[in-house]
């Protein structure tokens, strides 16, 4: 029986070890390039690690170049981005989890619509409606624009984490004296904290990685974010290979920092955009 | 009794605190849910609702951005000359290309990788984290570091393909019109397994374990249990993630805008893309807004097969 | 402490009717069960006295003031969730207190109700402890704790026992009757469960389908159902019921025949036609068995089931068209298997009904 299955288990573990290095490699060789001195990334060639090591690609980008500002600005962005998306779908969401009232239906149909639809065919419109409001090449505009996007699939998330806590507690406290705002705020909220974390979460990440919008709504370094300073030193600077990884690098730190806070929640976050609602 | 005069039997009696008229009680009960999700909704409707009205009308328009003349009606101009677009047809082609090589390949690998992390194992939670890993890795970023990998002066992957015989000289395949799709297919399918594998293995762990015990009783191998239980436990969870998803990538323009812009010669252009690029390069709004409203058409349609799955999916269920 | 007062309350939802107009006066002090099989509308009916639900038509009043406009808030009254629906952010001195913290009161006035309510309850050792680190029973006595501390004019149970098991149900059923007793406050009580019904009320009120069926002390329900749907629903095991026809006008030859078999006499006349269809209740504990062969009716041990207290007998009598009976007896040696049987049916404890009401015998 034990040697049976031996070999199964060898290669599963196998297959997982295989998936592993296959999801981690581009990552791996972004990093490799980062700290790879230029006379070394070409003479060396596809060598799994450079024969050493510097930092100076870091030392440039971090002192001689905009991506600290960019850096700045995702922040801006992202950050207010995530507070005002979970304020609000907090309480969107719990109209969805705890109402019953006939629009609910046609809420639900207008928010899941917003997921469907292309939405590359707003990017002229906005344009359109933003300048004259003086809301482009401006985070204020760039970040109005992503929390509305965000929005429907974050009241979703804040909605199965609502559905999660029983009615009564907000009866209870309704019983207790609470109006029924009071109750949402001193009971229900507190106990919604993780999923308020995992929408946090998510919706930073989404900011942090837009960038149709922030391409067309944000010309000029001042109030570039992210991806609009890396995408538009690529096509400035081509060849600097070591330093556009650095900033890739630099790039994906929050990402991952946000991975580790939602790491428990993707499978929440991941279906309550598809099949709840 | 008019609503808004006082109930007799209310005023006679002393009223409590919060004691409200009927009338008054039923507009606050009704407008509760209201008032909770009113930012919300606003929100959408002008960032969203708005633009996509707007959007459509320009579909009619005149609406180039360095021509201060431009703005009048043209009728549909813009569908004549659609159709005669060759660039638009083939980008038509290049989307149903990159959307099924996409969903299919990410569909099979994520149910591959949830089986694999379906059972524990010793070192499950890492395993998981680092598989799951490549989802947070930002859309752009991605895009970049796949298009770097293909690059031969950087990147390994050419010298690997040549060493493997799959090519003569080290090539960056982005520039050759035949290979090039494959590059953005390759970086969406590394960065979109997860999440089939997150959504494939929640519905997986959420199958009752004494099923299976119940059928090794009854006899059945690992594939009998793969194909008469899995698989039916599955299907809902597959069938609104692959339809879902499908519209999502077909509208998912990100990593072709990064690696290739829709080259070389427009042969990674897809429908999303090339809408993006007609808004920002040439910054003809009206032409872009017409070929936006053919793909919302086209995608209307194929939700509201959706829409009807999930309302027979809910009336089950 | 308040009376309650329920005329004429209905309830739907989107048209589907749920209650169809109960009408209810509660005493003040009165501990009142609402009995009743699950979907009976008990529930609902507790809700709308709290406030949590609509009414659809119809009056609560509260201490004479009609309060189907007042949110739950400003009614007064205290709940106790069959989920307890403790805070679980709260420690148990938190749980209690919220109430008194939402009306502002003093916090040295708090701290000593909090105290003494505790204290009732044996609660002292864990006022700060999250619900979380408490087992069943506390969680429940935390419940009951939040309700007390305010004294409020209505004590609303709905379904407080049945998350625990067996004997933590029997000793708080205990506690919940001295409470009552301790504090007089009025009391309303939710349950399906008959023997807590039996055991806590002063009065019953029986529900099915939305329509209360009889309102009486558990004796009187238990004595004198008004209904088949209370005989049947109150004690355990049920009521056994037979159906016939009824015969004879005066009380020596006054009968029952049964549908198809042999006649059960009465022993009291009823003012009813001859050939009038009729149910005939009696309950297990009251059939008389005496050795086979007597003047009863003949039926056959099929089964026991031993309580330990005494045995229920599951009965049948013989031929083609046999009937299924219960008996209870605290009689050991009479309670074997496949023993053959005679059963008696004493009149004074008969219970007849037609169309499903109680007749009662002519005087």
């Amino acid at each position: 029986m034990r040697r049976k299955r031996l070999l199964p288990t060898a290669l599963h573990r196998l297959a997982i070890l295989a998936y592993i290095a296959f999801a981690l490699f581009p990552l791996y060789w972004l990093l490799k390039v980062s700290v790879t001195p230029n006379d070394l990334l070409y003479s060396e060639g596809v060598r799994l690690w450079p024969s050493h090591m510097t930092l100076d690609h870091f030392a440039f980008v971090l002192k001689h170049s905009d991506f600290p500002r960019f850096f700045q600005n995702s922040l801006i962005v992202s950050g207010s981005t995530a507070a005002i998306v979970t304020a609000l779908a907090s309480t969107s969401g719990y109209a969805l989890s705890r109402f019953e009232f006939r629009a609910k239906y046609l809420i639900v149909a207008l928010m899941l619509l917003t997921q469907m639809f292309p939405l590359v065919m707003l990017v002229a419109p906005i344009f359109k409606m933003l300048t004259p409001l003086k809301l482009t090449n401006s985070l204020a505009g760039l970040t109005l624009v992503y929390v509305a996007f965000n929005v429907p699939f974050a009241t979703f998330l804040m909605q199965s984490f609502f559905d999660g806590i029983p009615k009564d507690l907000e009866e209870a406290a309704m019983i207790d004296g609470a109006t029924r705002f009071k109750a949402f705020r001193q009971i229900i909220l507190p106990l919604t904290l993780p999923g308020i974390a995992a929408t946090l979460g998510f919706v930073f990440t989404a900011a942090w990685s837009e960038l149709l919008f922030s391409l067309m709504l944000i010309s000029g370094n001042q109030s570039a974010t992210f991806p609009v300073g890396l995408l538009s030193f690529v096509s400035k600077f081509s060849v600097d290979f070591g330093q556009m990884m650095a900033a890739g690098v630099l790039a994906l730190i929050p990402a991952c920092l946000f991975f580790l806070l939602i790491q428990r929640y993707l499978v929440q976050g991941l279906t309550a955009g598809a099949v709840k609602g | 009794m008019s609503a808004l005069a006082p109930d007799p039997r209310f005023v006679s009696q002393a009223p409590g605190p919060g004691q409200r008229s009927p009338f008054l009680r039923r507009l606050a009960h009704a407008s509760e849910p209201w008032l909770y999700s009113a930012p919300a909704l606003i929100l959408i409707v002008a960032v969203m609702l708005v633009p996509l009205v707007l959007g459509i009308s320009y579909a009619f328009r005149d609406v180039r951005l360095l021509n201060p003349f431009s703005g009048g009606y043209v009728g549909l101009q813009h569908f004549h000359e659609l159709a005669r677009d060759k660039a638009f047809w083939g980008a038509l082609k290049n989307t149903l290309w990159w959307t099924g090589a996409s969903v299919f390949l990410q569909f099979f690998l994520g149910l591959f990788l949830a089986l694999l992390l379906d059972k524990p194992f010793y070192g499950r939670g890492i395993a998981q984290a680092l598989c799951f890993l490549p989802w947070a890795v930002p859309s752009f970023l991605s895009g970049l570091n796949w298009a770097w990998l293909f690059n031969p002066v950087v990147g390994p992957l050419p010298h690997w393909m040549v060493s493997l015989g799959l090519m003569s000289q080290p090539e960056n395949i982005l520039s050759d019109p035949t290979l090039a799709m494959w590059g953005p297919i390759i970086a969406n399918v590394w960065w979109g397994i997860p999440f089939f594998a997150i959504t494939l293995l929640a519905a997986l762990q959420s199958i009752p374990r004494d099923l299976y015990e119940a059928a090794a009783i009854d006899g059945a191998g690992g594939v009998q249990r793969f194909f008469s239980i899995t698989l039916p436990f599955l299907a809902p969870t597959i069938a609104i993630t692959v339809l879902l998803r499908t519209v999502w990538i077909s509208n998912f323009a990100d990593l072709i805008v990064v690696m290739t812009s829709g080259g070389p010669a427009n042969r990674t252009q897809i429908v999303a893309s090339y809408i993006f690029t007609q808004a920002f390069k040439k910054l003809d709004f009206g032409y872009a807004s017409a070929v936006a409203l053919v793909l919302l058409v086209l995608l209307l349609a194929y939700s509201m097969l959706i829409v009807l799955l999930r309302q027979s999916l809910l009336k089950k269920g | 402490m308040a009376s309650i007062g329920i005329s004429g309350v209905r309830k739907s939802y989107a048209q589907f009717p749920v209650l169809h107009g109960v009408d209810l006066e509660i005493a003040d002090g009165e501990f009142v069960v609402l009995v009743g099989p699950s979907g009976c509308g008990k529930s609902t009916l507790l809700r709308m006295i709290a406030g949590l639900e609509d009414i659809t038509e119809g009056d609560i009043s509260i201490a004479g003031t009609r309060v189907n406009d007042l949110d739950p808030k400003d009614r007064d009254i205290a709940m106790v969730f069959q989920s307890y629906a403790l805070y679980p952010h709260m420690n148990v001195a938190g749980n209690m207190s919220y109430s008194l913290r939402l009306r502002r009161t003093a916090k040295d006035k708090i701290a000593g109700i909090v105290t003494a309510a505790a204290r009732k309850l044996g609660l002292d050792p864990l006022m700060e402890r999250r619900p979380r680190a408490l087992s069943g029973g506390q969680r429940q006595r935390v419940a009951m704790g939040r309700a007390i501390v305010r004294q409020p004019k209505a004590f609303l149970f709905d379904e407080p026992l049945s998350n625990l098991d067996a004997r933590l149900r029997e000793q708080m059923r205990g506690e919940i009757k001295k409470l009552h007793q301790d504090l007089g406050a009025t009391s309303i009580y939710v349950t399906h469960d008959q023997i807590e019904a039996m055991t806590l009320a002063d009065r019953i009120v029986a529900m099915n389908a939305g329509l209360i069926q009889q309102v009486g002390t558990p004796l009187e329900l238990y004595d004198r159902p008004a209904n088949l749907f209370v005989a049947g629903f109150i004690g355990s095991p049920g009521m056994n019921v037979l159906t016939g026809r009824y015969e004879g006008q005066t009380a020596d030859i006054a009968r029952l025949v049964l549908d198809h078999g042999p006649a059960i006499p009465l022993g009291r006349a009823y003012p009813l036609t001859d050939g009038t269809p009729v149910s005939l209740g009696i309950r297990p504990e009251h059939l008389e068995l005496s050795p086979a062969g007597g003047a009863g009716l003949a039926a056959r041990i099929e089964l026991v089931e031993p309580t330990g207290f005494g045995t229920i007998l599951h009965l049948v009598t013989p031929g083609t068209s046999s009937i299924a009976l219960k008996g209870f007896t605290l009689d050991r040696a009479a309670a074997g298997a496949s023993r053959e049987v005679s059963l008696g049916f004493p009149p004074e404890r008969l219970h007849l009904f037609v169309e499903e009401k109680r007749v009662e015998p002519a005087s």
